[in-house]
């Protein structure tokens, strides 16, 4: 691909942005979404950050980790305990990250 | 944009409060753009088009997936299907955003659609889990951007430039990972979304097989099934799911 072309291809990146983010935000009139599943899509965004975050914790590179020395799992549980004790998720982040990156360092995890 | 942003926006209290509301995951959105910028610097992308693809596609997860393929030279529109795919929880999230702003004109209806992003969402609707307008939903929502979208591309910009010198190793990046977490657990308020949240982990994980994340609108998929289950087995908690942080 030359310059050119990526260009071109960012550029339909972009629509691509637009369209699927909005997507039934643009038709003028309302579409018949049938009222069960407008209620169930309040699962929608939970649903959708669990489902990055859990292969995220216990996947590596497609298969289940199969040891415990895996330095994300004590972030994850330090960031969990962080949570529930405070509610803070700038707190949650901040925890799980140096026990991640201290274990990691430390003892190579 | 000029009435958009114009200065009554700025100092209306919601957006204030939008972009604070944002500042609680911002870290996390900072390091995992940082994370991105490092990666986009490694794959060998020119780095202008790198900086171009950063700020016009602003969608992390598709450009991570469209990146070999545009190195490797795969046919364009290879590179567009990867990226639709990897987008297509949006679509499924818009048709939430539609009572909020289906009112609104055209151009102003697209310049939403493209600014918002998972975070936007996940907090735009903990903030006003009752789907009608409102006056203050605009000055939130354009708070929320105001925090989201510079925490998200001046890291990546930084990551781009800086590449090599930055220990990615280190797994600062799970700090991404880390703030979605948190955003979860803000959302689990009653028993019927701890089940649809594991179910999602589950079916993730089961589905990790499939080719360009479509676990993530397979565990969705579940997820909404889970809970409508749920709803009708125990209809008194059908309510929307509640911000309790």
């Amino acid at each position: 691909m030359n310059n050119w072309e990526m260009v071109l291809a960012i550029i339909g990146l972009a629509v691509i942005t637009v369209a699927t983010r909005g997507f039934f935000l643009y038709p003028e009139q309302d579409l018949p979404l049938p009222a069960w599943l407008r209620q169930g899509l309040r699962y929608a965004p939970l649903a959708a950050l669990a489902a990055v975050v859990a292969p995220e914790v216990v996947m590596t590179q497609g298969h289940l980790i199969t040891t415990f020395k895996d330095a994300r799992l004590y972030g994850t549980l330090a960031a969990t305990a962080y949570f529930f004790w405070r509610r803070g998720i700038l707190g949650t982040i901040v925890t799980g990250t140096l026990v991640l990156v201290v274990l990691r360092i430390g003892l190579g995890w | 944009m000029s009435d958009v942003l114009a200065p009554p926006i700025w100092r209306h209290p919601e957006f204030a409060r939008g972009s604070r509301d944002m500042v609680g995951v911002s870290l996390g959105i900072a390091a995992w753009g940082l994370v991105t910028g490092v990666a986009m610097a490694k794959s060998g992308l020119p780095l202008p088009i790198s900086c171009l693809m950063s700020l016009l596609v602003f969608a992390g997860s598709a450009q991570l997936a469209a990146l070999p393929l545009l190195v490797s030279g795969a046919p364009v529109w290879m590179v567009w299907a990867i990226a639709l795919c990897v987008n297509l929880r949006f679509v499924i999230f818009s048709a939430q955003w539609r009572p909020y702003f289906a009112h609104l004109p055209r151009w102003q209806r697209m310049l939403r659609g493209y600014f918002t992003a998972d975070l936007n969402y996940v907090i735009f609707m903990a903030r006003f889990p009752e789907p009608r307008p409102a006056p203050e939903q605009e000055p939130y929502f354009w708070g929320g951007v105001a925090t989201n979208w510079p925490s998200w591309q001046l890291p990546t910009l930084a990551g781009l430039l800086l590449g090599d010198a930055i220990p990615t190793e280190w797994g600062f990046g799970f700090a991404g990972i880390l703030a979605l977490l948190g955003l979860l657990y803000s959302l689990l308020s009653d028993r019927a979304s701890w089940v649809a949240a594991g179910v999602a982990c589950a079916a993730a994980i089961a589905a990790a097989a499939l080719p360009l994340k479509l676990n993530v609108v397979v565990a969705i998929a579940a997820a909404v099934a889970i809970g409508l289950l749920m709803d009708h087995v125990t209809p008194a908690e059908a309510k929307p799911v509640e911000d309790n942080t």
